[in-house]
């Protein structure tokens, strides 16, 4: 028998199909769907087919963040439609626009396992390899055809190694590390392909960190990605609860389309510049560039981890005259832990404005730019027109590069500030 | 013999068309392409957004549609006139959104640089051809089931056909 990559195996069980070989299409039965604000699309696509009957209501997930709370009687109507809905059909994984970032809130609450199929109506789904799980984005239909029918068809995917080795200097992070690896793959460096990310500094990292990883994946273009669970991630999963998993592990001799080996000590903070997230460069390049505003959020570094690395440079020290510096925590539990901690009075101390866990500006919503403008973003994607104005520049970075440059009023190294 | 090409008129456009360009985030509230197809491409201003709307076929180069999941990234060029997308490649979140709106996405990497603004674009998805100015280009079919999802106009027609 041949050695497989986590691919093949996660979509050999995803679909009750052996040997199966890259290049391959099979009817494969996620174990989980999950859809956030655009769960009301999904709900107008079955009444459109005049279905009633579900696959499997339990394998349904859905969370309210890319408009929480709601801004127009619209979406205020469409945040209706999905209560009712998961009301009346017994959808038992309901999160209102309370909870956060869906990617996060699911794995919080223990939904994502290792070796599972998630699919989501986000292309950042890709994050859920942190917990050793296959997560992939899908369109709004394609949920509401896997709420019906149990399946959607997927092509089993080439794999490319990703190692990384060694330890990071001072101020840099694992954002650095995935901005310089999309820089240097392209944005489509990995279109198609399963990114499998191992090494030293990979197996080090926590949780919080690999989701930055996998969520980073998506923006060379990758199918999904992986970081083999180990005791770091049984840790995590006991303490969200998760139970009855089989973890799931590549071959050691599995074939690769390629492997791409990146030295953690060599790397500086990283920032990608408008308005493409593979168009990056070292921090050095741009400092001193003038930015309106810091927004600190999303599925890429919101997280409890990423909030502590930003009050930490913080701490002490006030935001530029001029700049708003956007706070929005990635759930409402890492809110929740950063009040406890005392994190978010420095980050208020400092002059943040805290907002509700959710998406917020990533997703544009409050925190717009005006024409003009500049944003610099701990999220992963700059894209023209994104947060407002189409005449308004984002630069994507670390947490700790962004409090450095909420403190400057432009682009700044976090070791220019320290102390 | 039933015809089953579709073209005419190309609009051009470069390598890593993002989705956010195509339909930015502020129209996800709608899912009606007509009304989504009037803000196609608004990032790149109304010149782009009237040839777009002359046009019949959308011509690309790599990873075209790259970035968000949003189905309405697909739907919103059907919405515009759109009758076919030509590519280098494609990101394959778009590439499965257009199959599953009903809306052909081929990547022939010869057709696309034998294309100019004035050239005339026919897409036949059966015989796996794009016709530049006369010229035949070849390209892989679709897979059976990737084809029966698009005879029907989209994943869900075609399921609703199925269970009728």
């Amino acid at each position: 028998m041949t050695a497989k990559t986590f691919a093949q195996k996660a979509l050999e069980r995803a679909s009750g199909e052996t040997d199966l070989q890259p290049g391959q299409i099979v009817d494969a039965f996620p174990d989980l769907y999950m859809s956030h604000t655009a769960s009301w699309r999904c709900i107008r696509t079955l009444e459109k087919m005049g279905v009633e009957e579900l696959y499997d209501v339990d394998r349904i997930a859905m969370v309210m963040d890319h408009i929480s709370p709601a801004q127009t009687a619209k979406t205020a109507a469409d945040h209706q439609l999905c209560r009712e809905f998961a009301a009346k059909m017994g959808v038992k994984h309901f999160f209102d626009v309370n909870a956060g970032i869906a990617h996060i809130v699911l794995m919080e609450n223990g939904l994502v396992k290792p070796g599972q199929l998630i699919i989501g109506t986000d292309s950042h789904s890709t994050i859920y390899g942190a917990l050793g799980a296959f997560g992939t984005g899908v369109g709004f239909s394609e949920i509401t055809a896997a709420w019906v029918t149990g399946k959607l068809w997927m092509k089993v995917p080439q794999s490319i190694r990703v190692q990384v080795e060694g330890g990071l200097p001072a101020g840099t992070y694992p954002k650095d590390v995935m901005l310089r690896l999309i820089g240097d793959l392209g944005a489509d460096g990995a279109t198609y392909c399963s990114v499998e990310f191992g090494g030293s500094f990979t197996e080090a990292m926590s949780v919080s960190e690999r989701m930055t990883f996998c969520n980073l994946a998506m923006e060379m273009g990758a199918k999904n990605a992986f970081v083999a669970p180990d005791q770091t991630t049984v840790d995590y999963l006991d303490a969200a609860g998760a139970r009855d998993y089989e973890v799931m592990l590549p071959d050691p001799d599995a074939e690769y389309q390629r492997t791409v080996t990146v030295d953690g000590s060599s790397l500086t903070p990283q920032v990608a510049v408008p308005h493409t997230v593979d168009n990056v460069v070292g921090v050095d390049e741009v400092a001193g560039t003038k930015v309106n505003q810091v927004f600190i959020g999303s599925c890429a570094n919101a997280k409890y981890d990423d909030l502590a690395i930003a009050a930490k440079v913080l701490a002490g020290h006030r935001v530029a005259d001029g700049v708003r510096l956007i706070v929005t925590p990635a759930s409402a539990s890492v809110m929740a832990k950063a009040a406890a901690d005392g994190i978010v009075s420095t980050l208020i101390e400092a002059g943040a404005m805290l907002t509700n866990p959710g998406c917020g500006a990533c997703a544009g919503n409050g925190g717009a730019m005006a024409d003009g403008e500049a944003t610099f973003s701990t999220a992963n994607r700059n894209f023209q027109g994104r947060m407002g104005s189409y005449d308004s520049k984002i630069y994507l970075g670390s947490p700790a590069t962004a409090a450095a440059t909420a403190i400057r009023g432009s682009i700044a190294h976090p070791a220019e500030v320290d102390g | 013999m039933t015809e089953t090409r579709t073209g005419g008129a190309p609009i051009v456009f470069g390598d890593d068309v993002n989705t956010d360009v195509i339909i930015p985030g502020r129209y996800l509230v709608s899912i009606d392409p007509a009304e989504l197809g009037t803000h196609a491409f608004e990032p790149l201003g109304p010149q782009v957004q009237e040839h777009l709307r002359r046009s019949d076929v959308v011509v690309a180069g790599r990873n075209f549609g790259c970035g968000s999941a949003r189905e309405q990234a697909a739907s919103c060029l059907t919405g515009a006139g759109i009758k076919a997308v030509v590519a280098v490649s494609f990101s394959r979140v778009f590439f499965r959104n257009a199959i599953n709106t009903g809306l052909i996405a081929v990547e022939c990497p010869d057709a696309v640089a034998a294309i100019g603004e004035d050239s005339t674009v026919w897409v036949d998805p059966d015989a796996g051809v794009v016709e530049v100015d006369g010229k035949r280009f070849h390209f892989a079919p679709y897979p059976r089931g990737i084809k029966d999802i698009l005879a029907a106009g989209g994943l869900i027609p075609y399921l609703m056909r199925r269970n009728a």
